[in-house]
């Protein structure tokens, strides 16, 4: 399989692993080789795998996600800016930007409620980190995208609908 | 594709903004390629940021997060010449990382 994929990148010399991973879906079967000659080239920090919610980002409602993440609900305020596209022309690159002036915020997640799964993004905030976060998310169609804050314990929210006209779920 | 993170750390008025560009596919696992056959997930699950080796912000990312993530966030602290670390760990358990004065 190692000979196909040099006969489609016919000069490739040393550059060969660093190509592969672009070089389209086929490549993507050798990714756990890839990442075992990646590995260890981090630098200080080790981020730890096992405190991803992995539960939380598998679920298909915002409630349910929420329960999983937070254990709790949300109430709706208008303390939270959300910033995103009315429309966004690419679903696979929405610029959405979450920011409060709420004191002693925790977390900050991003939900697009109909992606296939809810939860989308979501931060973990220390007390030095200001609560003003930009990301980009990918939307398969148009959809509510909900961002919720988590302060001084509580839950808050405020969405924004996006409409999409090129779905991005790639 | 390996370890590739473009980042970027200013510091004004005592408030440290960070950009990080980070290469991975960010594959969601929904999408098929050109033969029909299906993409396996392949994503960024824990992406830490942290001032002089102590974390201040820890993103836990899913499939909707896109290819090629950029992100901004900032916090209170830090000055010219701190050292600003960044590291992943995706679904496929490699990782990768970089640092970054604060200019």
């Amino acid at each position: 399989m190692t000979s196909n994929m040099i006969a489609r990148e016919p000069a490739i010399g040393r550059r060969t692993l660093l190509k592969v991973g672009s070089a389209g879906a086929a490549a993507l079967l050798f990714a756990p080789i890839i990442a075992r000659a990646a590995s260890d080239m981090g630098g200080a920090l080790s981020p730890d795998a096992s405190i991803y919610p992995k539960k939380a980002f598998a679920q298909t409602s915002e409630s349910a996600a929420l329960k999983i993440m937070y254990g709790a609900d949300a109430t709706a305020s208008d303390k939270i800016q959300l910033d995103a596209p009315d429309i966004a022309e690419n679903g696979a690159v929405v610029p959405v930007t979450v920011s409060t002036d709420m004191p002693n915020v925790t977390s900050i997640s991003l939900l697009a409620l109909d992606n296939p799964y809810t939860m989308a993004a979501s931060y973990k905030l220390t007390a030095d980190a200001i609560p003003n976060i930009a990301s980009r998310l990918k939307l398969a169609k148009t959809t509510k995208v909900v961002a919720i804050v988590e302060a001084g314990g509580k839950l808050y929210s405020t969405s924004k609908p996006v409409k999409v006209t090129l779905g991005g779920c790639g | 594709m390996a370890n590739q993170i473009l980042a970027r750390a200013t510091v004004s008025g005592g408030v440290t903004t960070v950009q990080a560009l980070v290469k991975h596919p960010m594959d969601s696992g929904f999408v098929k390629d050109k033969a029909g056959k299906i993409i396996p997930p392949h994503y960024i699950e824990v992406i830490e940021f942290a001032l002089n080796g102590k974390v201040v912000l820890t993103g836990f990312w899913g499939p909707a997060v896109s290819r090629n993530p950029y992100s901004k966030f900032m916090f209170k602290g830090g000055k010219s010449g701190d050292t600003i670390s960044i590291a992943w760990v995706d679904n496929l358990g490699k990782k990768a990382g970089t640092e970054v004065k604060i200019a």
